[in-house]
């Protein structure tokens, strides 16, 4: 009996050790104040007289500690066959904060996040996990559209988050039916990319047929079923709605039975993997010898490019008009394969990552949004933020000129058409220039074969 | 193997000792492992998270971890003739392993490896030498090799007692470490508990008061189990049976009221990690029926899981023009019918198929269901790739599931979230499931799945329907998997089918076969540690599947049975054990005859 | 009495099942009808098909090789083969890549192909060693399904472990110009790579059929395979020819890994899932254990999944049928193992065996 009081004994004394030292640690709040230690802009605090701060935000406060840094969580896939595409976002949020020196308002950002895995269940845990970290002010993510669906109503109604997402395309996540405040996006609406690779093949190609393949994913099949719409609505014909599987190499027998048809064009907005795989094979199959070819962002890529070979020559895309940035951009992709020592490009979506991470970053820096004591302790106000970010206008990113629309909605409307020429695939690098935007200039036809 | 190391040298005086050549072949391995480790990227992946914070980054703790593990098992394995032969031995592993990346940082200088090995920059051969050059940041390496070897070494030779106490507290302070997001989260969600927090962390890693504080208390903790521990079990056996009695219902009672209060305790995220554990135990206890019991090795499982959670989308989902039952509770034990009758359904064709020809045909049913679920031909019935949004949760009149703030004494105010509610629905049903799997497991049913899974043959001459029989396993393990699929579609609201990949079949499998196949406290277990496992490496990012599948190779090689055997497997065991005898005691036929 | 009934209820099984097998065979029939009488292809659309199938299936078939031979010797699955396959052309690819820019892989094809296939057979050899010395020997009297549980485990390890040393995005090979071109069989085109594919995996699997049949090593195999004990007895080395095993799946699925790079061109990480899952499905197909039926199966299969997805589903009015091509494999596979369940060269002691 006596061996078990000694070990209780002990136990409660390592505990009362613990709470007696915990409670001599100096708190925050107690701290003698000091000069503030950032050499921030004093136009991003409120006036600091109050010793005590406060909180009337409607969404609650982040509290940020003197030498604390704010904690800006990212929800990409990082794991799986989709891992490509959430490195790649990852990446461009992370060289983001490399160029604002890794700081914001005078304290360090700390990036860290969770795998979503590209799937609805993957998406709630990594949001809960998130969620419970009462130190994350905002969010950049998902990925996967899936799993934003299940995300959303975690981290924008429960914990009163914002999100940006750079990959999402799915129309229904900012359908004014469905949209949930607080949730933002950087990526392409697919609804806007569908429509104008519907007009640009009916209005400047002047086809009358097309055939679309999509792979089974959110995006793919979501912006192949707005082309089809306005494809059909323009007055021209879809000769066959096909789609593959991810995973599939052998895109022979699917491009046999659309020769059968004998469209004037092929559209499979779909990834790099099957994208290469169906541009590397059209050319073998009897008919198709001289069908245009037409893909989306997401195979906008150096990688389809070299995946392709010489058939991506005369290739169209849909693509966020990135000629006006274009320095910009160079300058990052630059970047981008010094840190991570990638050959090419990963995937489609870092810039819109790098641009949400401005974004958020921005909306910190804005009036009203942050509150920093005289000690550095920062108050984020979560309405404030969402507000703040919800206001952004003409925001000069890399992929545009960004302006979120009460849907949250923040990309650049501007889609414009490029098409690979000869010099660029000698390059093995995807056009700077576009061939025809909407509104602009008609399209002088080149290098159809 | 002491034996060895005293007489080889005198068989032949010049030759080297086998404990050095035991030291120099773990620290190869160890130096390999530690160059590998370098290449993966782990150094600059984990260097931005301190363990103790500003003393020692991650990134470096887990090269000196290789050193220690190599030198430590190296003095283990040669049995260590003398305490300074021992000493000699540690050092030198830790050194070799050292050494090992000091020729790669050197390799890396004279050749670009980066352009193949994406790691291979020369951000890794700073981090690696320590940011302090190539001479002095090499020298560095070897003497921390060393020195860790060394220490190692001398940890092993300590009393046993001691030692364990040691190592306790070394890997107490590397997971407090390694898991201090989750440690943090969980701590703060209680107002009464930030001090402790506070104490323990700093913004990146472990405090240094908190790192002694957490050591100390663990190795004192451990040094008083080992050594006292046996006593108090002794006296608490020696109480009085009546006291002993009410000991025993006391941790009954703590035990279901800890259960009842556990989403309140552990927070949000750790219960929803707990609901995520509770889906695939469900699936595992009807998976476990199939091959446990019935040993029907099942490969496409998952499909009974989509069945489960499309039957309640299609029901329950505004979205669609059938989502005419408008309550989760109605539409439920649709989906377990549905899952039910494809069970039997599915069943038919396979019935007279054995081993791996029933897993490739059962892991087709499983791509098959996937594939019409995504595919253009569904699309106007299920949403194809787009699946089904807007599921309802399972609110019944005031229960909804809607964020409420709770005020508990002591902890104070907690929001108690929907995540947190689920946790009931879930305990419910696999609550129900347990008690269903063990019901049945011990009826005339469960002992001619059994008779079955022993020998097919034999059981069917003995009068067993081996058709109704094997159909009742198919029918009865798929309504598990579609209750727990209802249950999912609901908790994430929404269906994909991208959800339903062969992962989730393989992932169930593993886990009723680490648990101990045909044992249900062994699917809890093995539910516990290999669904709760990849949430909690979640803190190692990117790595999460890379130790993933490196422990579950490890716990199987370790307990090959599994995790809880049930009692009969344990006896079964006894034969291939018998049979791992014989062929050992062949193998001086080996050795003499060669090849025909 | 109850024998009675299990006998009369067994009988009925046949029937519930020639019922089931009759279905799926008439939907075949009738959608084949259909989509012939539409007439929406041409004669050589179909033979095309057929071309691509069978390269195809050349690749199913040398991998499944691999999984045929570590079933018959150690009577599990090798779930892990997948991940050999995908070491060793993800690694040569690094030659390739360094040569095709160099224009050595233009001067010098033959040297340079042989010296990727070596590079890639090797890797993906040592891979396979390993594999079976670290996750499956110890395990070698453990209950059967948990060898299947370690082979999960190291598939997992494998895939991220390789994604960890070269990176998650896919890489190229690079365009053998020695490859560029076809020939013209009359209305019939093939190319100079699905030659070398269907060539390469007809040749290896002649070469490993006379190994097993004829060699020394090849007739321990064979004794291994029947009974490890009484093997053991005869004084075999059952651990060397298990290594021995290894060696040979490795070696031949690093070889199909090289033909698949030459033919798709893409490598990544997850290279290997796919093809490996469909392989073990061409293994069981042809009998599993049997090498002949695992170059059966792997044809059959490619065939089915080029040329199934038009000539059944076309005619039934199924929108984007290629998206089901591997539900029309899986189904052919029940099929197939319905009436004869032990795969179409499988012997029936294999059935009492497994």
């Amino acid at each position: 009996m006596k061996a078990r009081l000694g070990l209780v004994l002990l136990l409660v004394a390592a505990v009362a050790l613990l709470v007696f030292a915990a409670a001599c640690s100096p708190a925050p709040a107690a701290q003698p104040t000091s000069a503030p230690s950032g050499g921030q802009p004093a136009a991003t605090t409120a006036p600091a007289a109050s010793a005590k701060f406060t909180c009337t935000d409607k969404l609650g406060c982040v509290d940020i500690g003197p030498t604390d840094p704010v904690h800006i969580a990212y929800e990409f896939v990082t794991s799986g066959d989709n891992s490509t595409l959430g490195l790649d976002t990852k990446y461009g949020a992370e060289l983001a904060v490399d160029d604002a020196g890794g700081k914001v308002l005078g304290h360090t950002i700390k990036f860290d996040g969770q795998d979503e895995g590209c799937s609805a269940e993957g998406g709630q845990a990594a949001a809960t996990k998130i969620a419970a970290d009462k130190t994350v002010v905002a969010v950049i993510g998902t990925d996967c559209s899936s799993a934003a669906a299940a995300s959303i109503p975690i981290l924008m109604q429960q914990q009163g988050l914002s999100m940006i997402s750079p990959a999402n395309t799915s129309p229904a996540l900012t359908d004014p039916a469905q949209h949930v405040a607080g949730y933002f996006r950087t990526a392409h609406n697919d609804k806007v990319q569908g429509a104008v690779a519907a007009q640009f093949v009916s209005t400047q190609l002047k086809f009358k047929t097309a055939a679309t393949i999509h792979d089974g994913s959110i995006y793919a099949q979501g912006l192949v079923s707005v082309f089809v719409d306005n494809f059909q609505k323009a007055g021209g014909k879809v000769t066959n709605q096909e789609a593959v599987n991810v995973g599939d190499k052998d895109m022979k027998p699917v491009l046999t039975r659309i020769a059968a048809n004998k469209p004037q064009l092929i559209y499979f907005p779909i990834f790099v993997a099957e994208g290469g795989f169906i541009a590397s094979q059209v050319r073998d199959v009897p008919g198709l010898e001289h069908t245009v070819l037409m893909g989306a962002d997401g195979i906008f890529s150096p990688d389809f490019i070299k995946a392709g070979g010489k058939n991506v020559l005369g290739f169209f895309w849909s693509s966020p008009n990135f000629a006006a940035f274009g320095s910009g951009y160079d300058a990052l992709v630059a970047k981008y394969k010094k840190k991570y020592n990638v050959p090419g490009v990963l995937a489609p979506f870092h810039a819109h990552a790098y641009d949400a991470m401005n974004m958020v970053l921005a909306a910190l820096q804005k009036p009203g949004v942050v509150v920093k004591d005289a000690d550095g302790t920062l108050h984020v106000q979560k309405q404030a933020l969402r507000d703040a970010i919800a206001a952004t206008k003409d925001f000069k990113g890399i992929t545009g000129n960004l302006t979120c629309d009460p849907n949250g909605d923040c990309a650049d409307p501007k889609i414009a058409v490029y098409q690979e020429t000869a010099d660029d695939l000698a390059k093995g690098q995807t056009p700077s220039k576009p061939v025809w935007a909407p509104g602009g200039p008609d399209y002088t036809p080149t290098l159809l074969p | 193997m002491t034996a060895i190391s005293e007489t080889k040298p005198l068989a032949t005086p010049t030759a080297v000792p086998a404990w050095f050549k035991q030291a120099l072949k773990m620290g190869l391995i160890g130096g390999i492992i530690a160059v590998l480790i370098a290449l993966e990227g782990m150094v600059q992946a984990f260097n931005t998270r301190d363990i103790v914070s500003g003393v020692v980054s991650m990134g470096i703790i887990i090269i000196f971890i290789t050193y220690f593990a190599t030198a430590y098992v190296a003095a283990a394995k040669s049995g260590v003739a003398s305490p300074a032969v021992g000493l000699i031995i540690g050092a030198l592993a830790g050194f070799i392993a050292a050494l090992s990346l000091v020729v790669l940082i050197a390799v890396g200088q004279v050749i670009n490896i980066g352009g193949m090995i994406i790691s291979a920059t020369p951000e890794l051969y700073d981090l690696l030498t320590f940011k302090q050059g190539l001479t002095t940041g090499s020298l560095t390496i070897l003497l921390s090799g060393l020195g860790i070897g060394l220490a190692a070494a001398i940890i092993y030779l300590l009393p046993k007692a001691i030692r364990q106490a040691l190592l306790y507290g070394l890997v107490a302070v590397l997971l407090f470490g390694l898991l201090q997001d989750l440690v943090r989260v969980t701590l703060s969600d209680f107002d009464a508990l930030t001090p402790i927090v506070k104490f323990l962390y700093t913004s990146n890693g472990l405090s240094n008061e908190g790192t002694i504080a957490v050591f100390v208390i663990f190795v004192l903790g451990s040094y008083l189990q080992s050594t006292r521990g046996a006593l108090v079990q002794s006296r608490v056996a020696a109480l009085p049976s009546p006291a002993r009695m009410t000991l025993k219902w006391t941790g009954v009672v703590l035990g279901v009221v800890l259960l009842f209060l556990m989403p309140v305790l552990l927070g949000l995220y750790l219960t929803d990690v707990i609901d995520t554990v509770g889906i695939y135990l469900l699936m595992g206890l009807g998976l476990n029926i199939v091959v446990g019991f019935a040993g029907l090795l099942d490969l496409g499982y998952v499909a009974f899981w989509a069945l489960g959670a499309y039957t309640v989308g299609i029901l329950t989902s505004p979205q669609h023009a059938t989502g005419i039952i408008h309550n989760w509770w109605l539409a439920a034990p649709f989906a377990i019918v549905v899952a039910l009758f494809a069970g039997v359904v599915l069943g038919i064709p396979v019935l007279r198929m054995r081993g791996d020809y029933l897993a490739i045909v059962t892991l087709g049913f499983g791509e098959i269901i996937r594939l019409l679920a995504i595919s253009d031909f569904l699309k106007p019935w299920e949403g194809g790739a787009q699946g089904i949004q807007r599921i309802p949760t399972p609110a019944i009149g005031p229960f909804q599931f809607v964020t409420t703030q709770l005020n508990l004494p002591i902890l104070g105010q907690t929001p108690f979230q929907p995540q947190q509610m689920y946790y009931y629905v879930i305990i419910g049903g696999c609550l129900l499931g347990i008690f269903v799997a063990s019901r049945v497991k011990i009826s005339r049913l469960g002992r001619a799945w059994m008779a079955i899974r022993e020998d097919e043959d034999v059981a069917q001459a003995m009068g067993i329907n081996l058709v109704v029989t094997k159909l009742l396993a198919f029918g009865l393990g798929a309504a598990f998997g579609g209750l727990s699929g209802a249950i999912l579609a609901s908790k994430i609201q929404s269906v994909y089918p991208q959800s339903f990949g062969f992962l989730i079949s393989a992932n169930v499998l593993s886990l009723i076969i680490l648990g101990g196949m045909g044992s249900i406290p062994g699917v809890i277990v093995g539910a516990l540690a290999l669904v709760g496992l990849p949430e909690l490496l979640r803190e190692v990012g990117d790595y999460r599947y890379l130790f993933y599948g490196a422990v579950l190779v490890v716990m199987m090689l370790v307990r090959p049975e599994g995790l809880l055997p049930e009692a009969r497997r344990r006896m079964e065991l006894e034969e291939p054990r018998a049979e791992e005898v014989s062929a050992s005691t062949q193998e001086p036929v080996r050795a003499t005859t060669t090849e025909p | 009495m109850p024998l009675k009934i299990g006998g009369k209820l067994i009988s009925l099984t046949d029937v519930a099942m020639f019922i089931i097998g009759g279905l799926i065979l008439a939907l075949v029939v009738v959608g084949s009808i259909a989509t012939l009488l539409h007439g929406k292809y041409t004669a050589r659309q179909w033979m095309d098909l057929v071309v691509f199938g069978v390269a195809l299936g050349g690749i199913y078939a040398l991998i499944a090789l691999g999984y045929t031979l570590v079933y018959g010797i150690l009577r599990m699955i090798n779930f892990a083969h997948s991940e050999v396959f995908m070491s060793g052309p993800f690694t040569a690819y690094f030659l390739a890549d360094a040569w095709g820019r160099s224009g050595f892989l233009d001067q010098n094809p033959v040297i340079g192909l042989l010296a990727i296939f070596i590079l890639a057979m090797g890797i993906s050899t040592i891979v396979a060693v390993l594999l079976e010395r670290i996750a499956y020997r110890p395990l070698r009297f453990a209950p059967r399904l948990v060898p299947l549980i370690t082979a999960i485990g190291a598939s997992f390890f494998l895939q991220y472990f390789f994604r960890g040393l070269y990176g998650p995005n896919i890489k190229v090979y690079p365009d053998v110009p020695a490859l560029k071109g076809n020939i013209t069989f009359g209305d019939l085109n093939v190319t100079y790579v699905q030659i070398l594919v269907i060539v390469a995996s007809f040749l290896m699997m002649a070469v490993l059929q006379l190994f097993i049949m004829k060699s020394k090593t090849g007739k321990a195999m064979r004794a291994v395979s029947e009974d490890k004990q009484t093997a053991a007895l005869m004084g075999i080395d059952v651990d060397r020819i298990i290594v021995i095993t290894f060696v040979l799946g490795g070696a031949l699925a690093g070889a199909a890994g090289v033909l698949y790079a030459l033919m798709f061109k893409q490598v990544s990480f997850t290279m290997g899932f796919i093809p490996g899952i469909k392989a073990f499905t061409a293994a069981v197909l042809g009998g599993i254990g049997n090498v002949p039926g695992a170059m059966l199966g792997g044809l059959f299969l490619g065939v089915a999944e080029s040329v199934g997805p038009n000539l059944f589903l076309d005619g039934l009015g199924i929108p984007a049928p290629y998206q089901l091509k591997d539900a029309i494999a899986f189904t052919l596979l029940v099929l197939v193992l319905i009436f004869r369940p032990s795969g179409i060269l499988g012997e029936s002691l294999a059935e009492k065996r497994a």
